[in-house]
């Protein structure tokens, strides 16, 4: 699905780029579901930017194909309307733009990208409607404007029925998890699980383990200073919860 | 002569251009302004002497009046004796087929969806189907006429309705009112003039109307409404088309008369030549505009501005009889270099009366937007109500957004409500859509739409469409 070869990025800080991923190497395949934990700081969010394509990121080296191309070759959009899903930390409001507006351009400009006609206002409605259940979120809530006077736990959720309308084959979630309380993370969680499938990849960036109980990852890795320096199975997302990350430190002797 | 003032001249002398040239005959009087070129624009136009008289009186006042210094607009003042006050009839060149129109014109054309017809039309090419529009238009008079509207030009009106004319001009605008008002007065060139009797409700929006009729838009335009008790007109004057009009400055004056129990809803779309993006050329548009609402009528403005080097107007309401309303929305976009000074003036008079405005200002590129309003509650308008709401939207960091409220109140019992809001079309939001699969170009228009919303729907509905589109035209390129 998505393979990142010796990725290094800058960002520009103050005036200066500042390197902050400095060999990322990550291979994801068709079905997977992959965690990436790490400190503060050790670029988990500068990952998502670079994938989805944010301005004011810089690829300095490195190479990474989505869907066997040429991942920067795509514009964000059309990295969008390839298939490619990112869950924002913290998703924007958008006054005078309603949910149905924004997500029927967008579900329509894939449609168009894929060259498909745009769906019809009732075949839209219905879809809605079924995925809105998914995460519950009320009936009202798709007329009013993108997550304006919206709680945190609502902008999560809606970002959650977002990526279940648009149907992505590889979906980044950036720290969903933060600021949820159990019982929203845990609509969150089962939202993800009921879009888990064969095709589908998901990329969960978080800083808690806790998700990781309700949405199981197949792949835990840890991300310090720039790459990924450790790999293993969802125990070693409980082993982190547990003791932190200075025995990671000390094991591969980043600073 | 300098550039400028060349350029000056060009746009208030000649017929501008879409890269094409032809000679059109043209009846017009020399330049300049004095007793003797309202004489003459008076008996060109047949008028009674009561009418030469009101003319005459209007360019004395103006002739002690200076012409005010505006705060926050820059222009060069026009030289009033270098324009030419009488060219008629003004006479587009007739074009055998669009294939001969400016290809960008037609792209904006596009842009905003006006079917083919009538871009013929507003671009001057011979329409085939002429029977039809006629037939439609006439269709559309016999309709009025049933219901006993008057509907007809300013110069039709002072011909064959001399004393509804004599009764209500200048009775909102006073001719001393202000500097631009006086110089109208003293040379308007036509208008419309629209008079709806007691208890009718006007059958049909008088936009439709313009739509297949296309008035053509004068220098120094008077419009006067007068609805009688009871009775309810919408009035929509402009056009979403561009409007590449030849004349630099435009000083109109529209006055509307709200009597008991009556309702006017006036909206105007205007999108007048901006000048160039250097701030060269356009047109500066200095209007004056304001209703008197009687008791238990409502005015209620809506305007679209998009156009227009330096735009400058308040359509105001004085709300004289009790629990009468006076609304405002405002949607006004400036690009480029524009410049926009506008808002409204309520002038509460009259007990529990109510105004409500809802302006929306979008700057972009090295524009400045001014909110300009006043609202003034008088010593007995007791239990009167305001609430304004002004927002601004800047897109990009060399724009301006300037919100001047005023507020004086003599009456205690007063309610009056403001609020504010300044948002800026950053990276963060666009970014969100383009992920979402929106381009920027798309997302700018959903954005812009959405800020705007509240006075889009305001717009009588089949120009709300386009009026949505043309605010996505006039950003285009300013973001991203």
């Amino acid at each position: 699905m998505i393979n990142i070869h010796n990725l290094h990025a800058s960002v520009e800080s103050e005036g200066q780029m500042v390197e902050i991923l400095k060999g990322l190497d990550l291979n994801i395949n068709p079905g997977e579901v992959h965690a990436i934990m790490g400190p503060n700081g050790s670029g988990k969010s500068t990952l998502a930017a670079v994938l989805s394509g944010k301005e004011g990121y810089e690829v300095t080296e490195g190479k990474v194909t989505f869907k066997d191309q040429d991942l920067f070759e795509w514009e964000p959009e059309e990295r969008a309307n390839e298939g490619m899903f990112l869950a924002f930390q913290y998703p924007i409001e958008v006054p005078g733009v309603s949910n149905a507006n924004f997500l029927k351009e967008a579900l329509n400009e894939k449609r168009a990208y894929q060259g498909l006609e745009p769906l019809k206002a009732g075949e839209f409605l219905k879809l809605v409607r079924e995925k809105a259940k998914l995460v519950e979120l009320g009936d009202n809530f798709i007329s009013r404007s993108v997550n304006e006077g919206f709680s945190g736990g609502e902008k999560k959720r809606n970002e959650i029925f977002q990526m279940a309308v648009l149907d992505p084959e590889f979906a980044i979630m950036d720290e969903t998890d933060s600021g949820l309380d159990i019982d929203a993370l845990k609509i969150v969680a089962n939202g993800v699980n009921s879009l888990r499938d064969d095709n589908r990849s998901f990329l969960i960036i978080t800083h808690y383990q806790r998700l990781l109980d309700y949405i199981i990852p197949d792949y835990v890795h840890v991300l310090m200073d720039g790459r990924i320096v450790k790999s293993g199975g969802k125990e070693l997302a409980l082993k982190l919860e547990e003791q932190g990350y200075d025995w990671i430190k000390e094991e591969v002797g980043v600073a | 002569m300098s550039d400028e003032q060349q350029l000056l001249e060009e746009f208030t002398s000649k017929e501008y251009e879409y890269g094409f040239v032809t000679e059109i005959e043209e009846d017009r009087i020399p330049k300049g302004l004095n007793e003797d070129t309202i004489r003459l624009i008076s008996a060109k136009k047949n008028e009674p002497e009561w009418m030469l008289e009101w003319r005459l009186n209007a360019l004395r006042t103006w002739q002690k009046m200076t012409e005010p210094n505006r705060p926050n607009v820059t222009y060069h003042k026009p030289d009033f004796q270098e324009i030419t006050y009488y060219s008629a009839p003004k006479q587009k060149p007739q074009l055998n087929s669009l294939d001969e129109v400016d290809p960008e014109l037609l792209k904006t054309f596009e842009k905003l969806g006006i079917s083919l017809e009538e871009q013929k039309r507003l671009t001057g090419v011979a329409v085939d189907v002429v029977m039809d529009s006629v037939s439609v238009k006439t269709t559309f008079r016999d309709e009025l006429k049933k219901h006993g509207v008057i509907f007809c030009s300013f110069s039709e009106a002072i011909q064959d309705h001399p004393d509804l004319v004599k009764k209500y001009l200048g009775t909102v605008v006073p001719t001393a009112d202000n500097f631009y008002a006086a110089l109208n007065s003293a040379v308007f060139s036509d208008g419309s003039f629209c008079y709806i009797p007691k208890g009718v409700r006007c059958p049909m929006e008088l936009s439709t109307y313009f739509r297949i009729n296309a008035a053509g838009t004068g220098q120094f335009e008077r419009t006067l409404i007068v609805a009688e008790e009871g009775s309810y007109v919408s009035y929509l004057e402009g056009c979403t088309a561009p409007m590449r009009d030849e004349n630099q400055l435009h000083a109109a004056v529209v006055e509307l008369i709200a009597l008991d129990n009556a309702e006017i809803k006036y909206s105007t779309v205007q999108n007048w030549y901006p000048g160039n993006e250097h701030g060269v050329g356009g047109v500066y548009n200095f209007v004056t505009k304001r209703g008197i609402a009687h008791e238990r009528a409502k005015i209620s403005w809506t305007q679209v501005e998009t156009g227009s080097a330096v735009t400058w107007k308040y359509p105001s309401c004085i709300l004289k009889g009790d629990h009468s309303i006076g609304e405002f929305y405002s949607v006004a976009v400036t690009n480029n270099r524009q410049q926009a000074d506008t808002g409204t003036k309520m002038i509460h008079l009259g007990k529990n009366t109510k105004s409500r405005i809802v302006s929306k200002g979008i700057s972009a590129g090295k524009s400045d937007n001014s909110y300009r309003g006043l609202v003034h509650i008088s010593k007995h308008a007791e239990g009167a109500q305001n609430y304004s709401q002004c927002d601004s939207l800047l897109m990009g960091d060399q724009c301006g957004a300037h919100t001047f409220p005023y507020i004086e109140n003599k009456n205690s019992t007063a309610s009056i409500e403001h609020e504010a809001t300044t948002s800026k079309i950053g990276e963060d939001i666009l970014f969100y859509f383009n992920q979402r699969g929106i381009d920027t170009e798309k997302a700018t228009e959903m954005i812009v739409n959405g800020f705007s919303r509240e006075v889009l729907d305001k717009l009588p509905m089949e120009f709300a469409v386009e009026a949505k589109k043309l605010l996505a035209v006039s950003l285009e390129g300013s973001v991203g």
